[in-house]
């Protein structure tokens, strides 16, 4: 009763939230829709007894990717107007490639449903005792180590492709000197004075 | 408490809701009491370190100062700034003040006293404090006004910053443990050296305590990394526009992510409710007494250093996240899931 209530909710927040980051007109108010869904797709995973996707859900794409996603929303200055300019343009390529995914996912459903394996069989494979991390960690280092090994890679050098493309050295840019910060003393810095009075201080 | 209330005749459902209901509300008020205390007590220390007073008016020795504040801000005006986005302006500070009680649910304060035990726990808690950002982005963002967005995008970049390495940090612990379940993590760190309780006595993990302490005043914000709020230069961050109870919500929800860092640093490095000394008439003792007890000394640790030491620079800040914490807490994951595949699972084979 109360998992089927909790579906229902999760899952119509979700769809609700997935909507409205199409139609809304604002770009912020489209990322906060985003990351509501995000954050009701992890409670669907935590429906489905897959904790440990629900959890890297959240950290992942709502922790840190949606965040980036509104730091660059919010700091860009966007004229709506523009925006929705091109949008009679776009409109015949948008559907197209909507299209092209509808039919995919129904050719994956389809195929999946009416696959050699017994239905049964596919939900549940792994054993119950186990915990969900334990079960992921055991097939991630043993059947698929160089899948998973490869994705870190692919991750690596994406990382430093993108340090490559925005770090450039800049001219006229006085950084801070860290050890020199540190290595100065109050002795370097600071001077006693006894001053006659009426003479101006030397510095 | 399910059962017990199965017992009254309700239906299993009916009975885990009202249990759960009850069970949040037995941590969430009282969690709202200690907040106010602990606020009173910031500000104590606060004073006794400079040479004052402090609070000593309403109540005796201004034990209620809190509570008077709180009365103050909930009778004054909300004024919503007309420029603002009137809704995300009001939702930021409900989702600070929610993140900061939601971590609450998996937090044990005794043997078998815990909301939610379950097995992801402290990705639970990594999860829920990655959202306390965008409370702060929000406020800072619906405000329409310029220092809170300054303080808005100093805040999340800090707070991304510093997740990382506490990221790694509890990644150390949860090798030792072996297991995400906070109770679990609690009943690993059991007789070290055969007396002591605590992961923060094994020498490999003790830099990582110290990480973690200072890790969790970047995080919420802290003085000496309460560069969010700088009042010389940002007026007062992105609670410049708030009033009223909206204000509070911040305010609470600030501390009561304060005592859950002080919590964490417990539950992770020394032992949670466990006695420091793995001895038994100290079991004697409530487990939860132990827990509040370390959760206060902790406390008293942030406010010391709120008192003493003076505000990072934004850069120092930067470079200590990312160029001393990530590296080192990098270097201590290698460590420690290599002395434990040489030692615990059977050596270089």
């Amino acid at each position: 009763m109360i998992h089927v209530f909790a579906f229902y909710l999760f899952a119509a927040i979700v769809v609700c939230s997935g909507a409205l980051t199409i139609l809304s007109r604002n770009p912020v108010h489209s990322v906060l829709w985003l990351i509501l869904a995000f954050f009701n797709a992890a409670g669907l995973m935590v429906l489905l007894g897959a904790e440990f996707i629900a959890m890297l859900l959240v950290i992942v794409y709502v922790g840190a990717v949606a965040v980036l996603f509104l730091f660059v929303v919010m700091m860009l200055d966007i004229d709506f107007a523009e925006l929705r300019a091109g949008f009679v343009d776009y409109l015949p390529f948008g559907l197209l490639i909507a299209l092209v995914l509808l039919a995919e996912i129904v050719l994956g459903i389809g195929l999946w449903s009416a696959g050699p394996i017994e239905l049964a069989q596919r939900a549940a494979p792994v054993n119950p005792e186990l915990s969900n991390i334990q079960a992921i960690g055991g097939l991630l280092y043993t059947r698929y180590i160089f899948l998973f090994e490869a994705a870190g890679i692919v991750l690596l050098v994406a990382m430093i492709g993108a340090i490559v493309l925005t770090h450039r050295a800049r001219g006229g840019v006085r950084g801070q000197n860290v050890a020199r910060q540190n290595r100065r003393r109050p002795e370097d810095a600071v001077r006693n004075v006894n001053q006659p009075v009426g003479q101006g201080v030397e510095l | 408490m399910t059962a017990f209330f199965q017992n009254l005749g309700l239906p299993f459902e009916g009975a885990w809701l009202l249990s759960t209901i009850i069970g949040i509300l037995v941590i969430a008020l009282p969690l709202m009491l200690a907040v106010a205390m602990i606020i009173y007590a910031d500000r104590k220390i606060w004073a006794a370190m400079a040479l004052r007073r402090g609070p000593n008016v309403v109540g005796p020795f201004g034990l209620l100062q809190s509570f008077a504040d709180g009365a103050k801000v909930f009778l004054q005006e909300t004024i919503i700034p007309s420029a603002s986005n009137r809704t995300l302006f009001l939702i930021a500070p409900i989702i600070t003040f929610t993140v900061a009680l939601m971590a609450w649910a998996v937090i044990p304060f005794q043997v078998g006293v815990v909301l939610a035990n379950i097995n992801v726990g402290l990705l639970y808690i990594l999860a829920i404090s990655s959202l306390g950002v965008y409370g702060v982005v929000l406020s800072g963002w619906a405000s329409n006004s310029k220092y809170p967005f300054y303080s808005a995008i100093r805040a999340s970049a800090q707070m991304i910053s510093y997740e990382v390495s506490i990221g790694f940090i509890l990644i150390t612990v949860v090798l030792w443990a072996g297991s995400f379940n906070i109770s679990t993590i609690i009943e690993s760190q059991k007789g070290y050296y055969g007396f002591l309780n605590g992961n923060g006595f094994n020498p490999l993990l003790f830099p990582m305590a110290i990480m973690f302490l200072i890790s969790a005043m970047a995080e919420t914000a802290r003085a000496p990394f309460d560069l969010t709020e700088a009042e010389s230069e940002l007026v007062a961050g992105y609670q410049t526009e708030y009033s009223s109870m909206a204000f509070a919500l911040f305010w609470l929800g600030e501390y009561a992510n304060v005592i859950l860092m002080c919590g964490l640093n417990a539950i992770l490095f020394w032992g949670g409710y466990l006695p420091p000394f793995d001895w038994a008439p100290l079991y004697l003792v409530p487990g939860i007494i132990w827990f509040l007890a370390k959760i206060a000394f902790f406390f008293f640790v942030f406010s010391w250093v709120k008192a003493t030491v003076p505000r990072y620079r934004y850069d120092q800040l930067m470079r200590l996240g990312w160029k001393i914490f990530l590296p080192t807490s990098l270097l201590f994951v290698f460590l420690v899931s290599g002395f434990l595949m040489l030692t615990r699972y059977g050596g270089a084979q």
